[in-house]
């Protein structure tokens, strides 16, 4: 019996595989068991009502795909009343992923979502803060720091700081998250980019720029990740472009403690069960007993080598 | 740091599988015209059980520089439970429904469905009329066997482009409808003229409840008239899918609601909706 247990930012997870925010819900429980996940992660929640944004809201590329869903949020209310009691049959923890567009709103969700069901609190800080022109908090160590100490006050449940790709100091707000108070990272949301339909010349997202994932970004947030572990101290959870568990192990290997699957479930729904068999298969076949052991098992040459790119990029 | 404790487990068992994912046979694969192509696939016990409007998620192969990512929403256009076959009409546009098109016999194809909602009849017996267009008319084929069987007469309206491509009337006969096709290049498929029809088909008994997929103008002419008739009446509706099942959001469309505009997910509370909540696109 191989012990796929982990302790994963102040959460202890069955096993480390768990879905990414806003590509799972409870509809996927007529259709996979539910119960064999390390967690929940529910789409992200904003303090209000939003419809989100004009279709088309995806649209394909090689490997991938593009989003511009927008977070259409039935707001924390209707969501503490109606989507947190749908997972209260389920003994598998439960983590809510916030989003709000000022450090204080962010705040007040926090404090609004840490209720009895509920196991951690994924902040969502990839989004726009209007009190930094719109600048996605994460973007700079300096507003990541700031909404994480407020995020810290306003709740004694586990934080998990979701972190954009999309700034050019992925180590620095890394440490800034730590610094500010989370439990661990979620490394990393979707990276800005966009398509073009050359029949029309339109952008093939309705609101033209969008969030790419799938296989196609999985190396560059694979380095993330790898940045991200050697950076802080706090587990990193590798979130981009897993489809299978060959895919999850390289995250593990280079140092995460536990993963997210987010659009590998739109092509096989079952991806996340697939993922956790092979995870078992892996270990029982390499004579590993705890998942936890493999974690940042990444050989030695590997991190000197590395030393000379940090000092470039 | 130590979470709160989340809830025990409940005793009662949770739903089983609804839908699922699986490698069906193909049977055959043939083209119907120029522009379409039917593939007959083998499935496994239950998903046969499938109801006319509801749809699968199929996972198109790649082909050289074709590679589709997404699956592609197609309607249940043929089910066989006795012989454990569906069918599916499509129409061979972009990369994913070219793949589709080059696959053989015997080749596995990876489905997942059951899914959404399929059409419901009324409960009082009423003749129903069925209003369709293009691809429209593979989404309303299946509801001629079913509703015959619940004792429904059939009217079906058939339009295109030109009288070859009326697709599948011979199908629509054979399951009990009576067949009226209207094309463009003999003049009788504008919509006055269709609306036309609906009436004269009301004031001969034959219109108790109408159905209507494929296409926006068919659409609003069959909302003009059941809003005059007060007729009970279902849209399929189309939108670009992701997950098939509810969970991205990305299917959206607008319906009216009392005096609100609402987003539904085409995927999960349809495809198929009550006719005068649609919105036309
Ligand atoms: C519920 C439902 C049932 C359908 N049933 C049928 C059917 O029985 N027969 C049939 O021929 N077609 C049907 N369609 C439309 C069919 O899904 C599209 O024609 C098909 O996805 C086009 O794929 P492609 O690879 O040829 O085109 P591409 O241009 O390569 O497609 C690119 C992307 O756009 C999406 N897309 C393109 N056109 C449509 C469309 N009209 N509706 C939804 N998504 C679209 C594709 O799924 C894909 O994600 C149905 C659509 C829905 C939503
Ligand atoms: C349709 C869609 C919706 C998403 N919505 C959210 C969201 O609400 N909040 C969030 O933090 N991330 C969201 N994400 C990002 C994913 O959680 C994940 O970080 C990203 O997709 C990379 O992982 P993947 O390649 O496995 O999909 C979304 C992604 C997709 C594809
Ligand atoms: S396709 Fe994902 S919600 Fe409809």
């Amino acid at each position: 019996m191989v012990d796929l247990s982990v302790d994963c930012g102040g959460i202890r997870l069955a096993n480390p595989v768990m879905p990414a925010s806003g590509t799972f819900a409870s509809e996927l429980a007529d259709i996979i068991e539910l119960q064999r996940l390390g967690a929940f992660v529910t789409k992200t929640v904003t303090p209000g009502k939003r419809q989100g944004n004009p279709t088309p809201r995806v649209s394909e590329v090689p490997g991938g795909m593009l989003n511009s869903i927008g977070i259409p949020s039935k707001g924390v209310d209707a969501f503490i009343d109606e989507t947190i009691p749908l997972y209260a049959d389920y003994d598998v923890p439960l983590v809510v992923s916030i989003s709000a567009d000022t450090p204080d709103g962010f705040a007040d969700i926090c404090r609004r979502v840490s209720v009895p069901g509920v196991a951690a609190v994924e902040v969502n800080i990839s989004c726009p803060n209007i009190e930094d022109d719109g600048r996605a908090f994460a973007m700079r160590p300096e507003t990541t720091l700031a909404v994480m100490r407020k995020l810290r006050q306003a709740t004694d449940l586990p934080l998990w700081a979701k972190l954009t790709p999309n700034t050019g100091e992925i180590p620095a707000v890394a440490q800034a998250a730590e610094e500010g108070g989370a439990d661990a990272l979620v490394v990393a949301n979707t990276i800005l980019a966009m398509s073009v339909d050359i029949r029309t010349r339109r952008a093939s997202l309705g609101r033209v720029m969008g969030g790419l994932s799938g296989p196609a970004i999985k190396p560059i947030i694979l380095r993330m990740a790898y940045q991200c572990v050697r950076a802080v101290q706090i587990p990193v959870i590798g979130c981009g472009g897993i489809m299978t568990a060959a895919d999850a192990l390289e995250y593990l290997i280079v140092g995460c403690r536990a993963v997210q699957v987010g659009t590998a479930t739109f092509v096989h729904p079952g991806a996340m069960l697939t993922v956790i068999d092979g995870l078992e298969d892996y270990c029982r076949q390499n004579g590993i007993d705890r998942i936890a052991d493999l974690t940042g098992t990444l050989s030695a040459e590997a991190h000197d080598a590395s030393l000379e790119w940090e000092a470039i990029a | 740091m130590q979470a709160t404790p989340h809830p025990l487990p409940s005793p009662t068992p949770l739903a089983p599988p609804r839908a699922g994912e699986f490698d069906a046979r193909i049977v055959s694969n043939e083209p119907v015209n120029a522009e379409y192509r039917l593939m007959t696939v083998e499935v496994p016990d239950g998903a046969a059980e499938a109801r006319p409007g509801q749809f699968f998620q199929i996972l198109c192969p790649h082909s050289g520089a074709l590679q589709p990512f997404f699956r592609r929403p197609m309607s249940i256009y043929r089910i066989d439970p006795a012989a454990g076959q569906l069918s599916f009409l499509y129409k061979v546009t972009g990369t994913g429904t070219r793949t589709m098109a080059e696959l053989e016999p015997d080749a596995t194809i990876n489905l997942f469905g059951p899914l959404g909602n399929g059409f419901t009849l009324p409960e009082d017996g009423a003749p129903i009329v069925l209003l369709g267009r293009g691809v429209g008319l593979a989404t309303m084929a299946p509801l001629v066997p079913f509703a015959r069987k619940a004792g429904h007469a059939v009217t079906a309206i058939l339009s295109a482009r030109t009288p070859e491509l009326v697709m599948s009337e011979a199908e629509f006969v054979d399951a009990g409808a009576n067949v009226l096709a209207v094309t463009d290049s003999q003049g009788t498929s504008a919509v006055e003229n269709v609306e036309d029809m609906l009436h004269g088909l009301h004031a001969e008994g034959r219109l108790g409840a109408l159905y209507v997929c494929g296409s926006n103008r068919l659409m609003l002419a069959a909302q003009r008239v059941a809003r005059r008739l007060g007729l009970f009446g279902e849209a399929a509706l189309e939108q670009q899918m992701a997950c098939g099942v509810g969970m991205c959001f990305c299917c959206v469309r607008p319906f009216r609601q009392g005096d609100e505009i609402v987003h539904r997910r085409v995927c999960s509370e349809g495809p198929v909706f009550p006719l005068l909540e649609a919105l036309e696109w």
